[in-house]
């Protein structure tokens, strides 16, 4: 859990943009991309998977937590859907991490440029504005 | 009930295809359109596309009230739909057919207005375990505002309805009992006729949830005997926004209005108003005219095909489907009843419905995930959710093909 040589989440937004460009819209290869990712995506401990950490209003179970570190917040979450792994992954890998004004201050325009709403669909994409939303209010409060 | 044999179709899928527009699409970079979610909603044959903008092109008018010429038309046109409807399911009279918004509001209506006039504080109501929400919590808000009980038929492991445990909940205190012809989830058929002459013989009322018997089976409610029987117009062919309720003339008259407006009233004072007779008494407000109009059009699709060439079709599909779908490694199906409608639902070791779901449409295979509107159902099978592939009567077997190998590839790659 250190931040050094971190990326800005702008260099990291058009980092995940160029990756998605190699998969040129193609449908079938989005969504295992996505499952490739999350299937690296550290598994949350079964002691952080409560009701608490629970992300209200996603079609899949999502899990979020974090810890603090100096001025920067380092989140970890986990879902029971190896797609949705695949989104918390993209995102984290954005924002986790990053100092708390960064993670308040940043647009996400990654989602809109790698056609996230069109790949996922519009109540999927509800779900992932949650969990944006949830990280948001956690930089909020810190 | 429909009985005649058809006239003119001999039985061609490509046929029958062709008269659903929306079926004629590719979707994600030209992939075949392969739609396997009938049990959610069926696509619409063009003549119900035809019947709708007829209507507002050349008939738009509201009904049975003004004396000019459209209002004529959309009255005659609805009040055909409705002769229709009572000749679909072979009710005696059309006033005994009421128009509703689909299956659910049909279910609310009989829970909200037979249910709280007559189920007494210590009655019961029983339903089963793999009921529809739209008929679980309906009954538990008439049972626990009215002090009554709900019981539950269980169902063993192929998804079929434990009848002997049935007859040990029926009882003097049983007043209704609510079940589906056909499950949602598991395409089972139930013995609905056994289910209604048993719980009649110990004078409880029954109604019949036919959302997902409609498109599949003849119905006729004179022989089955039962008191109510709802379903939707969408899941048959028809629009959204129409739902059917079918009363015996008896219980409805018998019945209090349901919702309080225009159409259901016969005198209104400031003080008090008298009610209009059955079926207008629970038609409070316009009706849904166009989408009634349209399902009559639906309603004529199904009758030119004819039940014998549709169950014949859609028997030998659903056990093919089952057949391919049984083989693929990892996959447990769900819901093995002998006697089934189109639906075969499955879970997939060590992978989530929704990815699987999602996977599928990625190929262009539109199925259903989830709990299927069915909680306790999936509790009871210990699943989380299904995914769940419903059968219409365009589904073909290549679709099918397609679908197998597109689901043994994704299982394989996961």
């Amino acid at each position: 859990m250190v931040a050094h040589n971190m990326l800005s989440p702008e260099a990291i937004q058009e980092e995940i943009i160029q990756e998605f460009q190699f998969l040129e819209g193609d449908r079938e290869a989005m969504l295992h991309y996505l499952i490739e990712i999350g299937e690296k995506l550290p598994p949350l401990e079964d002691i952080h998977k409560t009701e608490q950490n629970r992300i209200p209003g996603c079609m899949s179970t999502v899990w979020l937590t974090y810890k603090q570190q100096d001025n920067r917040l380092f989140f970890e979450a986990d879902s029971n859907t190896s797609i949705t792994k695949g989104l918390i992954s993209l995102l984290l890998r954005v924002l986790s991490g990053q100092r708390i004004e960064a993670i308040l201050a940043t647009n996400l325009y990654f989602v809109e440029k790698i056609g996230m709403h069109q790949l996922i669909g519009s109540q999927r994409s509800s779900g992932f504005a949650n969990m944006v939303k949830q990280i948001r209010m956690v930089a909020m409060a810190h | 009930m429909i009985t005649s044999t058809p006239q003119s179709i001999i039985w061609n899928p490509q046929e029958i295809r062709r008269q659903f527009p929306s079926l004629q699409q590719r979707v994600y970079r030209d992939k075949p359109l392969v739609y396997l979610d009938n049990a959610a909603t069926t696509q619409k044959p063009q003549v119900v596309l035809d019947a709708l903008t007829h209507y507002y092109q050349y008939n738009n008018a509201n009904v049975h009230r003004a004396m000019h010429i459209l209002a004529d038309r959309a009255t005659e046109a609805l009040e055909n739909a409705r002769k229709a409807v009572q000749k679909f399911i072979n009710a005696r009279e059309a006033e005994e057919i009421i128009f509703t918004s689909g299956t659910t509001s049909s279910i609310n209506l009989v829970a909200s207005t037979y249910g709280q006039a007559f189920i007494q504080p210590g009655d019961e109501v029983i339903i089963s375990h793999m009921e529809h929400h739209a008929n679980i919590v309906p009954w538990q808000m008439v049972c626990q505002s009215r002090g009554a009980q709900l019981k539950v038929i269980p169902i063993n492991d192929r998804g079929e309805l434990v009848i002997p445990a049935f007859e040990n909940l029926l009882s003097a205190k049983t007043k209704l009992v609510a079940i589906s012809y056909v499950s949602s989830n598991l395409g089972t058929i139930n013995p609905i006729q056994e289910i209604i002459a048993k719980a009649h013989a110990i004078g409880a009322v029954v109604l019949v949830d036919a959302a997902q018997a409609a498109p599949h089976l003849p119905i006729d409610v004179q022989s089955l005997g039962c008191d109510f029987l709802a379903f939707s117009a969408h899941k048959a062919y028809g629009p959204t926004g129409v739902g059917i309720l079918y009363g015996k003339r008896a219980l409805l008259e018998q019945m209090p209005p349901y919702q309080g407006g225009g159409e259901m009233i016969k005198e209104v004072t400031l003080s008090s108003s008298t009610y209009n007779d059955i079926p207008y008494k629970f038609e409070a407000g316009t009706p849904n005219i166009a989408d009634i109009i349209g399902f009559r059009a639906a309603l004529d699709f199904i009758w030119n095909l004819g039940w014998s060439i549709i169950n014949k079709h859609e028997k030998e599909l659903t056990s093919y489907t089952q057949h391919l779908l049984g083989e693929i490694d990892r996959i447990r199906l769900i819901g093995t009843a002998t006697d089934k409608v189109g639906i075969v639902s499955f879970t997939v070791d060590k992978m989530h419905h929704l990815d699987v779901g999602m996977l599928l449409d990625a190929q262009g295979i539109a199925v259903r995930t989830g709990h299927g509107c069915a909680q306790p159902l999936m509790q009871r099978l210990g699943v989380e959710g299904i995914v769940r592939v419903s059968l219409a009567v365009y589904n073909t077997f290549e679709e099918i093909d397609y679908l197998a190998t597109t689901l043994s590839n994704i299982i394989c790659k996961n």
